[in-house]
């Protein structure tokens, strides 16, 4: 899911670097008012913990691999703001360092997997946390369908990039169908991790998930600031 | 809500927590420095697509492909193992480093009297 440089062009690339650092921006400023010293030490772990687990590609069909992308997990278990930071903590480091995701390719990644990835996983986790019963067990069912879903999203976000700015020719539509089918598939990988690791954490410390948190604390009186 | 309780335990919550994240830690040093050697090599999902649709020839090569952690292994490493693991040990350490002050600098709040 890393772009390389080079599929994308350079104009359509500055628009989405333009997008990611508005979208990390807007997460610094929300992650400020949410975390707090608690809370802080697991967005530093779960960044730790992407980075090492999107190191282990996973085989999906024949000759094909995929690995975690780790948005809606980080969301799950820190909120999306922190989450969108972590990724981008994760991609900048796997971009400068390992050599994975071209460097002029940054801002599309970050994107993809850092605000799309983690919101559309978190829209889908906040619409089952809603629907399904208030327990611990929905909560990591609803973390793993986020997931599920959160890695076709990302790959939508590639194929909108490459309609905008292919330098290559081939059809829209058949990237669209190739990157929807494929990572539906990696997909089922990513639901597995995200719905173990969240339960996991809920087994241990419920009182840092912000997914659960969040939830049976619905009715606390915050002051206005 | 557990306010209560947490007074009363206060001293145990210390080293529960620092158990956590200290297992935590130690379970992406060993996926990154131990199970990664064992990741399928196969194209991901993207560069799948870009072979079997004929993009992956507009792929440029990292402008840092001849850097030291290039590919997650550590030029100078010859044995495949010991350079994916130790790569992933230095991954692991790095982004903790950053994301640990980062996160600690965000979650920092402004004492009142200081505004």
């Amino acid at each position: 899911m890393h772009i390389p440089d080079g599929f994308i062009d350079v104009q359509t690339s500055a628009i989405f670097a333009g997008l990611a650092a508005a979208g990390v921006a807007t997460a610094l400023k929300g992650a400020r008012t949410q975390l707090d010293e608690k809370t802080a030490p697991l967005a530093g772990l779960t960044a730790v913990f992407i980075f090492a687990v999107q190191m282990l590609n996973f085989p999906v069909v024949a000759g094909t691999s995929g690995h975690l992308l780790g948005g809606a997990l980080a969301a799950v278990l820190v909120g999306p703001w922190a989450a969108t930071l972590a990724l981008a903590v994760v991609l900048l480091m796997q971009g400068f360092l390992f050599a994975d995701g071209g460097l002029t390719a940054i801002g599309l990644n970050v994107f993809n997997m850092g605000v799309l990835g983690v919101w559309a996983g978190y829209g889908v986790f906040l619409f089952l946390r809603k629907v399904l019963p208030k327990n611990k067990s929905s909560i990591s069912l609803a973390a793993a369908l986020a997931g599920l879903l959160s890695v076709p999203a990302a790959a939508v976000g590639f194929t909108i990039q490459y309609a905008m700015g292919a330098t290559a020719t081939f059809s829209t539509s058949a990237v669209l169908s190739a990157m929807v089918g494929t990572h539906v598939l990696i997909g089922i990988g990513e639901a597995l991790i995200t719905g173990l690791t969240v339960s996991a954490v809920l087994a241990s410390r419920s009182d840092l998930v912000y997914g659960w948190k969040n939830n049976v604390q619905k009715l606390e009186i915050r002051s206005a600031n | 809500m557990d306010g209560k309780t947490m007074s009363r335990n206060w001293r145990f919550e210390v080293p529960t927590n620092r158990k956590f994240y200290i297992s935590g830690f130690i379970l992406s040093l060993f996926l990154a420095g131990v199970v990664s050697f064992y990741a399928s090599s196969s194209p991901d999902g993207l560069e799948k697509v870009a072979e079997d649709i004929g993009f992956i020839e507009t792929a440029k090569d990292h402008s840092n492909a001849g850097g030291a952690l290039a590919d997650y292994g550590v030029k100078g490493i010859e044995n495949e193992r010991a350079s994916v693991g130790v790569a992933g040990v230095i991954g692991v350490i790095g982004t903790a480093v950053v994301a640990g002050i980062g996160f600690k600098l965000i979650a920092r709040k402004p004492k009142k009297d200081d505004n």
